[in-house]
């Protein structure tokens, strides 16, 4: 077919054809075989130019029940490209494969698996998947039927696992792995990996057999496996594949075994280092693609220092390859080899190489794993080397990595800090060199370093004050230099060229380029030096009274301008001292940046990298996300508070109270659902009178109000905050955050009454077992809560170990009289000290195997109590606090989640799989972790969910 | 696994296209243009993976030909690239001394060759005499 040179030519010529090809097919004439052969070829290649092909398809079904083979084959092509796995055609499609697959003849049967590999849809799998097992194992069956019936049973397999059963087949497929012909094995291994990845314990046999196939290989002269030799490399595909199939299991315990593949892999680097058996690239290029791949299975076991080592230096000399690609692969390789003990050191000797490539590689990509490299390779020896190259690269790095850079650079700088001053000084230069890249995490982190660090507060202010003088400078240079000299401006103000009032000019001159958020960080700021600077209180307040601060168009900085003004004039000096007193020290927590780069990343580098190195934890703080000033003067917890947590907080006595006991706690939960309180059990009659239903509450054994509240508990295990009980007299709200071992509750004690409580005592009970395991601080309460008020209480809660039961909310009060006593149990359950783990269907299936251990895994099966709502479901598991994991089970329906539970004194991973079952309206739950009774408790909390 | 097998000329026009995972039809011209696009913008000292979405692509480029693989992590990047080799040097036997051409007027042969040498995103037959022995069978049918 001739088509014209513009599009619109094209267009027009297609169109012009499929007109055509149209009114044939719709003609009276029968076409002969060969012209819907043709036209059916036309379509594929209109197809291809990314037209959509709405007809044809039913002349294509026809061409498959022909008996020429080249009728039949060009109507399995046409349904392969074209038919998707929904197609209405299926059915039609499916009683010619089978009538195919019944025809014994070869090339027939050949062409249906190729279709069933190709469309695999699941009324495919259910009318094939018995067949083909019996097709793939049979004797009589040709070896390339064999080879295409393997790939059909990996294809059923993947979309539709429940259809086909393991079953006496499975010891025979991984047999084929002796098969004489290669083409068969290389077929077989491919369907025998993905087997192995989802049952290790079934295929485990298949690793001894694929170490002798390997090593028959390996040692085989170049001329003993005929066509199979590619370029003098004896069969290197199958090679490659045979060594992932042995990456899905740990190094072989057999001795005679792990003894023959030790000398396989040494045989496969000594290859390498012998010259070359070809000058043609095709040899070197299939030779290296079997070595990288010896290497991959030499890191993964990570058992063998001395091959660990020598893998390290062969990948030493590919660093220096005239080849791009190969240095590529390299660096790319090594990467995962610094993470090991036995390699670190030998990694890092290539130090000089990697920095180089940074500074010449022409190929984007090549620089970006060196990057990853020098950072993989990094240790408390060489930070401020491998820090101060990545700096100098970043002044020229591709837009496109610098984020990421920024970020690697502040996670080391960090990490490594012996000297504090070091680390100031490198974020500073983050910000002057990529200041648009500096996200908010790295300079909340700098933030909080220095406020958790007193010997470094000075320098941090000297050195932001000399930085700010830069004419033009970087906005998150004026955040950073702006919330430090409002905490620690005092620490240089002594010398008269950092005077008070030239520290609040140098501010304020940057004050009108920069955008709305920064700007109300310089009036938190001004404000802070009201108290650091009683002498320019008068300069800052004519700076507030202004009438582009107090008229500002902004209701965020007018409000703060106002505020702030009447603070500073009418609060004595002792008010403003607590209300502004310095920041106290963060708590200490995983640094955000590194979960960001994680997220940034995905899963695999960096956190398997953490992992191993162990180093995590002690020098990893938590985010310097914005706190408040001083607890005692917030209204609002929310996370999100401005930086300084004065927003609203001078104000709040003077909010207007609830207008109605209705709508008591609306606001407090306006970020969430449940801002619609349920009433509580019983309440139907809002009106009953207060006697009444007190009477209800009073109750000599609370355990029957306990178990009332039990049904509102279970929807707080997914949730952090709501209505955790409600009566005609009481509301108790909730509203709570946690990171990693520690939370904070703030619970809301609501009178929906217009009369006072007295003597109201709420008290969190710990059983003693629960004691050793939750550490629970709270504050008491004011006594008396006035008719229609709302007081709030704090629990400060860590989690020193895993715990079953939960805490006992105790509240004793008296109204009009009558005493109350009422308990609840407050929601602190294991799962919320989660932290999720994003990670690949890879690394989870690895992780899930290692957990196979019978007491690790708990298994609940159950029926459902809600309707069974896909996305509800997904939104209850990441409620639950694990991370979702998309794409990682093979059958789309499931669901399954990895996270890790943090408590004081260990971490504890947490494998988590739900599979639906419509029909049966039930649910299977299975929970692996390292720990039996975290498994248990977690499946329990979790079963009531669904 | 590999995910869809390409071959597109210098001017952006597909000349064949594989997937080996369900890609809405618009989404594959999209796809098809971002991936020529990347390969052409890369000279020769430039590595042959490039990381695409949350994928790797494998390239080659013969004459005004660019054979694009697109791979996830389970593949060895040189492996496929050396199976674009193979491919080509089969193409190249059976058309001796393959052109565009040959792979647009003879779209259902280049099926063919590379359904026998990758099924459902597995790399299955890799000896060129089997490769082609169904073809051979073919065209022995059709002469008769």
């Amino acid at each position: 077919m001739c088509l014209g040179k513009s599009k619109e030519a094209e267009i027009k010529r297609i169109n012009k054809e499929l007109a055509n090809i149209r009114s044939k097919f719709k003609g009276d004439k029968a076409l002969d075989g060969y012209s819907k052969k043709k036209y059916v070829c036309k379509l594929l290649f209109i197809f291809l130019l990314g037209h959509d092909i709405d007809f044809g398809h039913m002349e294509a079904v026809n061409l498959l029940s022909s008996n020429r083979y080249t009728e039949k084959q060009i109507g399995y092509l046409f349904i392969s490209v074209l038919v998707n796995s929904n197609s209405e055609l299926i059915r039609l499609i499916n009683n010619a494969i089978k009538n195919d697959l019944a025809s014994r003849n070869p090339t027939f049967m050949g062409l249906a698996l190729h279709c069933i590999a190709n469309v695999g849809s699941r009324e495919m799998a259910e009318a094939f998947a018995g067949e083909i097992p019996k097709i793939l194992v049979a004797g009589d069956t040709m070896d390339s039927v064999k080879q295409s019936a393997a790939l059909c049973l990996l294809r059923l397999y993947r979309t539709s696992p429940d259809l086909v059963p393991m079953g006496d087949w499975t010891s025979r497929v991984v047999h084929l792995l002796n098969d004489q012909h290669l083409g068969v094995v290389t077929a077989a291994t491919s369907l025998i990996t993905t087997l192995a990845q989802k049952n290790p314990e079934e295929f485990k046999t298949s690793v001894s057999l694929a170490v002798s196939r390997l090593s028959r290989i390996v040692t085989s002269a170049s001329t003993d496996l005929q066509d199979y030799t590619y370029y003098f490399v004896p069969a290197p595909w199958l090679s490659v594949k045979l060594l992932r199939l042995l990456q899905c299991y740990p190094p072989p315990e057999d001795p005679a075994v792990r003894g023959r593949l030790t000398e396989c892999l040494e045989t496969i680097l000594n290859k390498a280092q012998e010259p070359p058996k070809s000058k043609k690239v095709q040899h070197s290029n299939a030779k290296n693609a079997v070595l990288f791949e010896a290497i991959s299975l030499i890191i993964h076991h990570d058992s063998e220092p001395n091959l660990l080592v020598r893998a390290c230096n062969q990948l030493g000399q590919f660093l220096q390859h005239r080849e791009t690609n190969l240095r590529y692969l390299a660096l790319e390789s090594m990467c995962t080899l610094a993470s090991s003990e036995f390699s670190h050191e030998a990694v890092k000797t290539h130090i000089e190489t990697v920095i180089n490539a940074l500074k010449t590689e022409r190929d984007v990509s090549v620089r970006q794993r060196a990057v990853d490299l020098l950072y993989a390779m990094c240790d408390r020896s060489n930070a401020q080397q491998i820090v101060a190259e990545m700096l100098n690269y970043l002044e020229t790095a591709d837009y496109s990595i610098r984020e990421e850079i920024v970020l690697k650079v502040a996670i080391l700088a960090e990490k490594y800090a012996v000297d504090y001053t070091w680390y100031v000084d490198t974020i500073l230069n983050l910000i002057r060199i990529a200041g648009d890249y500096v996200s908010e995490e790295v300079w909340y982190r700098v933030i909080q370093i220095v406020i958790n660090r007193d010997d470094v507060q000075g320098y941090a202010a000297k050195t932001v004050f000399e930085a700010l003088q830069a004419p033009a400078c970087h906005e998150n240079l004026v955040k950073v230099g702006g919330y430090i000299l409002g905490e620690f401006g005092n620490l240089i103000a002594g010398d008269p060229r950092s005077s008070p009032l030239i520290q609040f000019n140098l501010l304020h001159s940057k004050f009108h380029l920069c955008s709305v958020p920064t700007r109300a960080l310089l009036l938190s700021t001004y404000i802070k030096f009201v108290n650091l600077f009683p002498e320019i209180k008068t300069t800052i307040q004519d700076v507030l009274r202004s009438d582009s601060q107090l008229k500002n168009a902004d209701v965020e900085l007018q409000q703060r301008a106002v505020e702030y003004l009447r603070l500073s004039t009418i609060a004595s000096t002792d008010i403003l001292a607590t209300v502004l007193e310095e920041m106290p020290p963060f708590p200490e927590r995983e640094s955000s940046i590194l979960a960001k780069l994680k997220k940034k990343k995905g899963p695999g580098t960096v956190t398997d990298l953490e992992e191993i190195k162990k180093e995590r934890s002690s020098d990893m703080n938590g985010s310097a996300e914005p706190a408040s000033v001083n607890a005692s003067a917030v209204s609002t917890p929310s996370p999100s508070a401005d930086l300084l947590g004065l927003g609203a907080a001078p104000l709040t006595n003077s909010a207007p109270p609830p207008a109605s006991s209705g709508s008591l706690l609306v606001d407090v939960f306006s970020d969430s659902a449940s801002a619609v309180a349920p009433l509580a059990p019983g309440s139907d009659d809002n009106f009953a009178s207060p006697d009444l239903a007190s009477s209800e509450v009073v109750s000599e054994e609370p355990a029957d109000t306990v178990h009332d509240a039990d049904e509102l508990f279970h929807k707080f295990v997914c949730k952090n905050n709501g209505v955790l009980f409600e009566n005609q007299l009481l509301q108790i709200g909730l509203k709570s955050e946690f990171r990693q071992n520690l939370g904070r509750m703030f619970i809301f004690y609501g009178n929906k009454t217009s009369t006072q409580f007295l003597n109201f005592t709420p008290t969190v009970i710990c059983s003693d077992d629960l004691q050793s395991s939750l550490n629970l601080q709270t504050k008491p309460v004011d006594p008396t809560v006035d008719g229609g008020a709302q007081v709030q209480q704090v629990v400060n809660i860590e989690c020193v170990s895993d715990f079953m039961e939960a805490p006992i909310l105790n509240i004793q009060f008296r109204y009009g009289g009558t005493f109350q006593n009422l308990s609840v149990k407050l929601p602190i359950t294991l799962n919320k000290f989660f932290q999720p783990t994003e990670m690949s269907s890879q690394d989870f299936f690895q992780r899930w195997k290692q957990l196979s251990n019978p007491k690790q895994e708990v298994q609940n099966i159950f029926k459902a109590k809600h309707p069974m709502d896909a996305e509800i479901t997904k939104a209850k598991i990441i409620g639950f606090g694990s991370a979702l994991l998309e794409e990682v089970d093979p059958n789309p329906a499931n669901f399954v989640g990895a996270g890790i539970i943090h408590t004081k004194t260990t971490q504890i991973g947490c494998l988590l799989r739900l599979e639906p079952n419509l029909q049966a309206q039930m649910y299977r739950l299975t929970l692996r972790t390292s720990k039996e009774a975290v498994s248990q408790r977690l499946c329990e909390l979790l079963s009531e969910q669904f | 696994m590999i995910k869809f097998f390409l071959m597109v000329n210098k001017q952006g026009q597909t000349r064949l296209s594989r997937y080996y995972e369900h890609v809405e039809i618009h989404k594959r011209t999209m796809l098809e243009a971002e991936v020529i696009k990347n390969c052409l913008s890369r000279s020769k000292d430039q590595c042959s993976f490039i990381e695409y979405k949350d994928f790797k692509l494998v390239y080659r480029q013969y004459a005004a030909l660019f054979v694009v693989v697109g791979i996830n992590e389970t593949e060895n990047e040189m492996a496929v690239y050396e199976l674009i080799h193979n491919f080509v040097e089969v193409l190249d036997k059976y058309f001796s001394r393959v052109s565009e051409l040959d792979i647009m007027f003879n779209l259902d042969r280049v099926h063919i060759i590379l359904d026998e040498m990758v099924l459902n995103g597995c790399i299955v037959e890799t000896n060129r005499n089997r490769i082609l022995a169904p073809l051979f069978v073919l065209d022995k049918v059709a002469e008769n």
